[in-house]
């Protein structure tokens, strides 16, 4: 088993309290890892500390075995949708073709070549005739496809999600699970972070549980059991979580946990 | 070079001379470059961050005056260039290691340099200074003071500003829609803001002696908001935001010629806000009469269909 992100001890920290504290993680390659726990968890601050874009108060992540610097262009991220502003004035080709700009570099335009891949990567989605859409006329679960065909534009072999199922119909979330399925078939590695636990079973092959330190990880029939899914949820991963201004975790939602797995 | 604009004025009825030609040359290069400038942070909601900037040059303007004792515009400017920077690293130094937020952080940047920059100006004019500074001129801008030298200077720092705008377009185009993924691939935000802050900067210099620290930031949101009602490609908005602060400079500045005593700072800031009203009105889409009659179609359509229903005897629940 070849380890495509190896995160030892990490920790983070935005103010005070650890949003991620002393994480030892293992992603697989070729499979598809789930990331799932409370809001709050670091869900997306794991994903963002593996690219590198939050500082780390300790421990290392590795990725393809070297740092992230010296692997960018191997990894694609598609961020939440909510987190950019949709009235941007552009079109649906155009900000696939930002999935180009990385292996283009500093003042280099995209070309012809360019601009094919990122039609048929907007082909791939289901999306080739919304090309000259703007996208702020693009529906919830077309812009998440942008997104996904912009991250394929990328050519990468790891692609990191964030909620990429967070708002979107279920045309769009079929066509997502059969791409998402179709990456991890070629031999490259998906990591998203997911919400809905009822599907976890369906759609991925791993899973990381989270709640600030990590609960458990490992292929999915092994680990999401109910045990384990109930320490995620309701129990404190460490001693200090009580204290006051400790990161919220799910103990004041309470959710039913035999009610999600059925 | 500077001959080529101005001839295609020559059919107006102004009286044309050597002041008017440095005014207006001066109001089309400042107007290009904000407009072009601007467009980028207003669509990364920073418009406030050039007012912030403009304010912050009037203490470094008075610190050079009073270090070097000259009035050349250029040793003034770097002076404002250097205090404006300062102000931006203040910026972003609260913004990174406090608590504060950034709207609070501009608020209390702007008022305390700015009011810095008034205790100095104050000294200086009272200092019994024989020379006149003429320092006053940077609050409001005085365009009549433009000097031929200026002009050059002015068409100078923008051609740089641009280059570098084009030279950067995709960098600055991916951090603005979406610096996670754009810091995912490299373009580091602090690093592309700092470089867009730096354009800002520059053109804030550019445009201080035509309308002065206060009216500056009018000149960079005004164009660009303008501009985004009309077209929807970014290329579109910041080529379109340049050509409507030029014809804002243009006719600002013949307008104050034209009429006695008008000021032409006030009158290019004046003509772009028109520009900006017909923008909002008439622009087909986004406009607020192509909104209200969409919305009143639509509203008839079903009305009619409503109508034919129960003229059909059928519910119309």
């Amino acid at each position: 088993m070849t380890h495509v992100i190896e995160a030892r001890d990490l920790t983070v920290a935005y103010h005070e309290s650890p949003v991620l504290w002393d994480l030892d993680i293992d992603i697989v390659e070729g499979r598809a890892t789930a990331i799932v726990g409370p809001n709050g968890a670091g869900k997306s601050t794991l994903l963002k500390a593996i690219l590198g874009l939050v500082p780390i108060a300790a421990g290392t992540t590795r990725v393809f075995n070297a740092s992230m610097q010296q692997v960018r262009q191997r990894v694609a991220y598609v961020p939440q949708r909510g987190s950019v502003d949709w009235d941007f004035p552009t079109d649906a080709l155009d900000v696939v073709l930002m999935g180009r700009y990385g292996r283009l570099g500093w003042f280099r335009r995209p070309g012809r070549s360019d601009r094919d891949i990122a039609q048929e990567c907007l082909d791939r989605v289901g999306m080739g005739s919304f090309a000259n859409r703007q996208i702020s006329q693009l529906s919830g679960g077309q812009q998440q496809r942008v997104f996904l065909a912009r991250a394929l534009a990328q050519q990468a072999d790891l692609y990191l999600m964030d909620e990429p199922f967070v708002g979107v119909d279920a045309v769009t979330e079929r066509a997502i699970v059969q791409l998402l399925h179709d990456v991890r078939d070629s031999g490259k590695t998906v990591v998203a972070v997911h919400h809905d636990l009822e599907s976890v079973r369906e759609y991925f092959d791993d899973v990381v549980l989270l709640n600030v330190g990590l609960i458990a990880a490992g292929p999915v029939a092994e680990v999401f059991t109910e045990d384990n899914l109930r320490r995620t949820y309701h129990g404190p991963t460490r001693p200090d979580m009580d204290r006051p201004g400790a990161p919220a975790r799910a103990g004041s939602e309470m959710v039913p946990v035999e009610a999600l797995l059925r | 070079m500077m001959a080529i604009i101005p001839l295609a004025l020559f059919g107006l009825d102004v009286s044309w001379d050597a002041t008017l030609r440095n005014v207006i040359l001066g109001s089309v290069i400042l107007g290009m470059t904000s407009g072009m400038v601007g467009s980028f942070a207003v669509l990364r909601r920073q418009s406030l961050i050039g007012d912030a900037l403009a304010h912050a040059a009037l203490p470094g303007i008075c610190l050079a005056f009073m270090v070097t004792g000259t009035r050349s515009t250029e040793v003034l400017l770097i002076g404002g260039a250097l205090s404006g920077l300062l102000g931006t690293a203040v910026l972003l130094v609260i913004n990174r290691w406090s608590i504060i937020s950034m709207e609070t952080a501009l608020g209390v940047v702007l008022s305390v340099f700015f009011g810095f920059g008034i205790l100095l100006l104050t000294r200086v004019q009272h200092g019994g200074d024989a020379a006149q500074s003429g320092l006053d001129r940077f609050i409001f801008g005085q365009a009549a003071t433009i000097l031929p030298r200026d002009v050059t200077i002015m068409l100078v720092v923008a051609v740089i500003v641009l280059g570098v705008l084009a030279a950067c377009f995709k960098e600055l185009k991916v951090l603005t829609f979406d610096p996670l993924f754009a810091a995912s691939i490299g373009v580091s935000p602090p690093l592309v803001g700092a470089l867009l802050s730096a354009l800002l900067v520059l053109t804030i210099m550019i445009g201080l002696q035509t309308v002065g620290v206060i009216l500056m930031v009018s000149l960079l949101i005004a164009p660009a908001v303008a501009a985004r009602q009309w077209t929807s490609s970014l290329a579109g908005m910041v080529l379109l935001s340049g050509f409507f602060g030029l014809v804002a400079g243009v006719s600002g500045s013949v307008a104050s010629s034209l009429i006695d005593r008008l000021p032409t700072g006030p009158m290019i800031v004046i003509a772009a806000t028109v520009i900006v009203a017909l923008s909002l009105l008439f622009a087909p889409e986004r406009g607020v009469l192509s909104t209200w009659r969409s919305r009143r179609t639509r509203a008839e359509h079903f009305r009619t269909i409503l109508a034919a229903a129960d003229h059909h005897g059928v519910s119309s629940r």
